[in-house]
């Protein structure tokens, strides 16, 4: 269960209390009736799902009622930050990147190794 | 002449106690009032009611007779005894915007308290309630169990527990259970 | 004064153990009376009776016998009951401790732990190679249904489950603390003590009925001068005293997940005779801990040689523990085969309460001269270098084979016991779980911590710290950095003073001599999945060169003790077929549990009616004094209907549903959501999320609106009230409340931020009573107040303000049934009286009470539609009939663009329709597929399935709703219904099949 840090409640609390709400920062288009097919797909169904930092929205549905942002890395689950609705993505430095990744990959670790020779071919 | 309608509390005539916890229902004719506000009215509608409202998280404003807790940036619930008439008073507040909503029926209160209480409600909820980070005269909405409640302490080992009505008999029975094997 | 001796085993040794021998206790081990002393485990009260052979082994049956003395055992697994409902199998006996009138029963064999017939396994070894099963069972296909999977579900598997309802309960716990210890061995215990000076919460947890870990089967090491058993119990005592520290025994953390969320499972009354019936039997707690301090210590590994898992064959330091926690010895004349230091202290111990040793094995060339010396003293004969290359004995031990490990010749001796030690394996699981990396360390050939990821650290054997003087600085200042990051300076303690502690240096990973490579050796790796030596190398050969797939394929480390001896060695041997170094190979990643945790644990409080919230309307009590039968409708009960004396549903459906259309009926729709949306902005919003214009509705009246997503389809539905310019009473579908508040607040904080409009939600302030039918004005009239509800006073559609029975309501003109009807609000808490006002007048005018079944006839005789029965998420609507609802002026609204994207305005969309049988008394089944040709070759085209469908008594035929390509337009046309035992034919038909004019909801 995640820890999540509420900027509204100005508190870590628990993940029950949050609802994830879905990738952050897609703005609804104010013409949306005068949208095109092209750009309606990228605002309704595309999306970055990316492996490693990612931008996403909960909600605090079990406590103050706010929705708000987060970064977080997707392997990891670290956050580094959350702030409110509205505010803009903040810009992140590379320590605060570096403090939430993964170990690499080739770090003598528990991760299955899956390319004992080259004749395993690799993983992906 | 009609008769006039009773008002049915849901979980009357229940009572715990044991292993240190105590629980009751709280029936009885309150007022409750969900008040949602911006920045420019919070000043007034306190004034309105005889209290500050809280605006720092988990605040909880007492006055006579009258609570006020904070629940979210804009959101209070306001909690007074029968004839306090708040609704009025709120809504005769001409500054800012607000809403007032009667939620007197929608909630049912329950109150654990007994040295053994944090126990009970750790049993479902998962919110460090030492009293380091949750100390007498806070409050907040969260979970327990399977159910949304706002917890309000109002002593070291007192708590108001508030549900809506249709949740409470779960609220009730799950605090036995937990209670019971604290 | 004396209390009559009980004879609790021939093999406890006077004067030695922890445990007062004068407190006893009885149990039953396969029927058979045997007694212990309170506080032994199964297994030490076992090995205290003389008896090794504890089970059978899973594939080839082969009799074994208690291996270790902890959480780790593969062999001695045993099923324990306490009556038909408590029966746990599977339970390892060296953590079960013994309570008066245990039952336990090994398990596996049949007819008896002596002799098994399945035993005829271990002879037929040869035709189970690793991946037997993948190869065996391959085909023919055919064969899997009858033949196979009966025959292998009926070998596989340990123990059997009970059939009966577990009568136990189950608690859950949430808790915090600034610092974790968990293991409560001498590193735990040092780092508890440490951390406690701060103040801050300390919890310290361990898997043992006492703390003390290795320092209470330690007879050798003092600590500060005192034996190191009696520091362990000082520090606890010490411990228990002091308020911020919270002890756990019996406890064990099994889970770490992010951000410092360990699981733990402790059991409460697993050693408890006649536990109170209050007390849980297991509680988990869910620990959030700002520090974590690991000092899980460290397995010790067995030697990989031929015949290694007879009876009697055991590990060097569980028969220390034996020895010193029980008081029991496993052998008269104890042979110890070893290549690391730890196992002579074992020899020396038990030659010093009396046993024989005939002989210490070491597979090193070179051992410590101070070792040896002791071996001399006390006369116990030393062979270095040579390895044990066989063992006799069919039920237990009976003589081991020794040989030179560089060289031949040899020669066996007696023994009725073997113990061996291949040195010590750091329990990095929890490490592992958090996410931390270990690396491969050469020197004690072990994984150890690495790359941290959480807020932990290992200390102790777990980090291979093994020394016990250095462990204990090193739980020092462990603790002392976990509070200084909570917040408090400690200064650096003293550090303990530690003498004589025994060496724990040498090690051996892989197999030994004598273990292959030939392909009949049975050198076991691991015991409890029938693992060998040969398996491994054969994997290799067959072509299985990662580590996973090795593991997966030889099923190695893959039963319940999740290889916590064996995983090294399966891994060596690997690397040692795949001429690569370990590290190169790597570890199989651990997951939780640790040790299995049972399911009651996992639910904790969430069973029988706390399983989920169950939600009943303030009018529930009436309804079921009134014989309604209920379903359930999300989390609600809901009366479903309310069938009189020798009715079955059928008929309490159909005269509900007449009764309502001709006179009156009284329905409980309180469950319906409701939102109250509040500010100047509300109409702007209302206008967003709704796909009607609200402009223009007044105060005083309703409209039906339709909710859709961004997508176009239909998301909800309901009527909204207009209270006031500046608030609406949103009412919504049952299930969708949460939804529907959830998607509106989502709007309005994160698009709309600046609007200013506050939703509450109101679905539980308002019960709500509906009475529909002719009658419905005459009934409600003299209980109402302050509302003319004359029909041009109060039309359809519209709200008012007043009182009913005294009581305020939001008293609506609204209709579901397509009659006059009329949806009361009051308070909930007078809903019941209010509705037992209505029904008391109601009932004399020959008023029903119907349930859900009878309002969703009803409403299909009108075509209402039901959102999420009649549309599933892809239905827009156009599609849905209700186009009339979308504002055709309006410029922006949730789904404007979705529902003009090309397919939903394209052909062949599926539109709701209705459908009459030929056959006026045949029911469609609801879900069924529509076709055109029911002649077509299979597979046919589909063009439809049928949405609702019900018996109208009202009309004295079937009605169904459908979703029908182009079905707009097809009014008329027969389609077919194919169902498995015949084709239905239907005609299409409108959707409204009662009253078109609908004339009745405006009388």
């Amino acid at each position: 269960m995640l820890l999540i840090h509420c900027p509204y409640c100005e508190e870590d609390r628990p993940e029950l209390e949050f609802h994830g709400e879905g990738e952050a920062h897609i703005e609804r288009p104010s013409n949306m009736a005068e949208l095109s097919n092209e750009d309606f797909e990228k605002f309704f169904f595309i999306r970055e799902n990316q492996k490693g930092i990612v931008f996403e929205r909960w909600r605090h549905l079990h406590g103050c009622g706010r929705f708000f942002n987060a970064v977080r890395h997707s392997v990891s689950d670290k956050f580094i930050a959350t702030y409110k609705a509205g505010e803009k993505k903040p810009k992140l430095k590379k320590a605060e990147i570096d403090r939430v990744a993964p170990p690499a990959k080739n770090t003598p670790a528990n991760e299955p190794v899956w390319t004992v020779g080259k004749e395993d071919g690799d993983r992906s | 002449m009609v008769e006039a309608a009773t008002r049915l509390y849901p979980l009357t005539g229940r009572e715990f106690a044991g292993n240190g916890v105590n629980m009751r229902p709280l029936d009885g004719e309150h007022e409750r009032i969900s008040l949602r506000a911006d920045d420019v009215a919070v000043a007034g509608l306190g004034a309105a009611i005889g209290l500050e409202l809280p605006t720092k998280p988990g605040g909880v404003a007492l006055a006579d007779g009258l609570s006020a807790l904070w629940l979210g940036p804009d959101e209070w619930l306001i909690m007074a005894e029968k004839g306090a008439g708040i609704e009025d008073k709120l809504n005769s507040v001409t500054t800012g915007l607000y809403s007032v909503v009667s939620i007197n029926h929608r909630n049912m209160a329950i109150l654990v308290y007994g040295a053994n209480a944090v126990n009970a409600l750790n049993g479902g909820c998962p919110r460090d309630l030492s009293l380091e980070a949750f100390p007498a005269g806070t409050c907040s909405r969260t979970i327990i169990g399977k159910a949304e409640v706002v917890l309000w302490r109002t002593d070291t080992h007192s708590f108001h527990v508030e549900c809506w009505r249709s949740f409470s008999d779960y609220v009730w029975k799950f605090l036995v259970e937990a209670a019971r094997c604290a | 004064m004396t209390t009559p001796k009980t004879n609790t085993g021939a093999n406890r040794v006077a004067g030695k153990g922890r445990l007062s021998p004068s407190r006893t206790v009885s149990f039953t081990f396969d029927g058979k009376r045997l007694n212990a002393i309170e506080g032994d485990t199964l297994a030490s009260a076992l090995l205290a009776n003389g008896i090794h052979l504890a089970g059978r082994s899973f594939k080839y049956h082969r009799p074994r016998g208690i291996l270790a003395a902890g959480a780790e055992e593969p062999n001695a697994l045993i099923e324990i009951s306490r009556d038909n409902a408590r029966r746990q199998p599977n339970v390892r006996a060296t953590v079960q401790e013994v309570f008066d009138g245990m039952i336990a029963k090994s398990q596996n064999r049949f007819p008896s732990l002596e002799f098994d017939v399945g035993a005829v396994n271990d002879g037929l070894g040869r035709f189970f190679p690793a991946g037997f099963y993948y190869k065996t069972f391959m085909w023919p296909q055919k064969a899997w249904d009858k033949l196979y999977e009966p025959v292998i579900r009926n070998a596989a598997g340990l123990g059997e489950a009970p059939t009966e309802a577990d009568p136990d309960h189950y608690a859950n716990r949430y808790e915090h603390c600034e610092v974790l210890v968990i293991g409560g061995g001498p590193a735990g215990l040092a780092a508890a003590l440490t951390a406690a000076q701060s103040g801050k919460r300390v919890m310290l947890v361990d898997e043992n009925a006492e703390f003390g870990g290795s320092l209470l089967a330690d007879a050798e090491s003092t600590i500060d001068n005192q034996p190191a058993s009696q520091w362990a119990d000082a520090a606890y005592r010490t411990l228990s005293s002091l308020e911020n520290v919270t002890l756990l025994n019996r406890t064990t953390a099994f889970g770490y997940y992010s951000q410092n969320m360990v699981t733990l499972v402790q059991r409460v009354t697993e050693h408890m005779a006649r536990p109170d019936p209050d007390l849980p039997r297991e509680r988990l707690w869910q620990v959030r801990a700002q520090q974590v301090i690991l000092a899980t210590g460290s397995i010790e590994r067995h030697l990989v040689f031929p015949d290694n898992d007879r009876p009697g064959i055991m590990m060097a330091s569980a028969a220390q523990v034996y020895l010193n926690r029980y008081g029991v010895i496993p052998g008269s004349n104890v042979a110890v085969y070893t290549a690391c230091d730890s196992a002579w202290q074992a020899a020396f111990d038990l030659k010093e309460a009396g046993v024989n040793i005939p002989v210490i094995i070491d597979l090193r060339e070179g051992v410590d001269a101070a070792l040896l010396e002791r071996a001399t003293k006390l006369g116990i004969k030393v062979k270095t270098g040579h390895a044990v290359t066989g063992t006799s004995g069919r039920l237990r031990v009976r003589s081991i084979k020794i040989e030179p490990v560089n060289g031949t010749g040899a020669h066996e001796i007696a023994v009725d016991c073997l113990l061996m030690s291949g040195g010590w394996t750091p329990s990095v699981h929890l490490f592992s779980q958090s996410r931390g990396r270990v690396a491969f360390d050469e020197k004690t050939g072990a994984f150890l911590p690495d790359i941290y990821m959480d807020e932990c650290e290992s200390i102790g054997a777990c980090n291979g710290t093994f020394d016990l003087g250095e462990l204990l600085v090193e739980a020092q200042a462990a603790a002392v950095n976990a509070v200084a990051s909570c917040g408090v300076k400690l200064r650096k303690p003293k550090a303990p003073k530690v003498e004589n502690a025994p060496s724990m240096s040498g090690f051996h990973i892989g197999a030994a001599k004598g273990a292959g490579p030939d392909d009949f050796t049975k050198a076991f790796i691991d015991f409890q999945n029938d693992v060998t030596a040969k398996d491994i190398r054969l994997a290799v050969r067959e072509g299985f060169h990662s580590i996973e797939h090795v593991k997966r394929y030889t099923t190695t480390g893959m039963a319940t003790d999740q290889g916590k001896m064996s995983n090294m060695h399966g891994l060596a041997i690997a690397a040692d077929t795949l001429g690569k170094s370990i590290p190169e190979v790597g570890l199989t990643t651990f997951r939780a549990p640790f040790t299995p945790v049972t399911f009651g644990a996992l639910i904790g409080h969430a069973r029988g009616e706390l399983f989920d919230v169950t939600r009943r309307t303030p009018m529930h009590g009436w309804a079921e004094e009134n014989g309604a039968v209920f379903e359930d409708v999300g989390n609600w009960k809901r009366a479903w209907y309310y069938p009189q004396t020798g009715e079955d549903m059928a008929a309490a459906v159909a005269r509900e549903c007449k009764t309502t259309r001709e006179i009156a009926g009284i329905f409980d729709a309180s469950t319906l959501g409701k939102i109250e949306v509040v500010g100047p902005d509300a109409v702007k919003f209302m206008n967003m999320m709704y796909t009607n214009p609200w402009d223009k509705l007044a105060v005083g009246r309703c409209r039906y609106g339709i909710m859709c997503r961004e997508d176009g389809f239909i998301y909800d539905d309901g009527v909204v009230a207009r209270l006031a310019e500046d608030r609406f009473h949103v009412t919504t579908t049952t299930g969708g409340a949460p939804r529907v508040l959830n998607m509106m607040e989502d709007y309005l904080q994160t698009e709309f931020p600046d609007w200013k409009v506050w939703l509450t939600s109101t679905s539980e302030q308002w019960a709500v009573i509906a009475v529909n039918g002719p009658k419905a004005r005459e009934i409600i009239e003299p209980l109402v107040e302050g509302i003319d509800l004359a029909n041009e006073a109060k039309p359809h559609m519209s709200v008012s303000h007043g009182k009913i029975c005294g009581v305020e309501t939001r008293l609506m003109r609204i209709s579901f049934t397509g009659e006059t009807g009329f949806e009361i609000n009051v308070p909930a808490d007078y809903g019941r009286s209010v509705w037992e006002a209505i029904w008391e007048r109601g009932s004399k005018l020959g008023m029903c009470a119907y349930g859900t079944e009878t309002m969703h006839v009803l409403r299909a005789e009108k075509g209402y539609i039901i959102v999420g029965q009649d549309t599933d998420g892809t239905v827009s609507p156009k599609d849905a009939g209700v186009a009339w609802a979308v504002g055709k002026k309006k410029t922006d609204f949730v789904g404007i663009k979705g529902m003009q994207r090309p397919d939903l305005i394209g052909p062949n969309r599926r539109e709701l329709v209705g459908l009459k049988t030929l056959d006026p008394k045949v029911v469609l089944e609801e879900g069924a597929q529509i076709v055109d040709n029911p002649n077509h070759p299979v597979p046919m085209p589909m063009i439809g399935h049928v949405t609702s469908s019900y018996w109208s008594e009202n009309l004295g035929h079937s009605i169904a709703l459908a979703l029908v390509e182009n079905g707009h337009g097809r009014t008329g046309e027969k389609i077919f219904i194919p169902m498995p035992d015949e084709t239905i034919a239907a005609e299409i038909c409108s959707p409204i099949f009662f009253d078109p004019e609908g004339g009745r909801i405006n009388g």
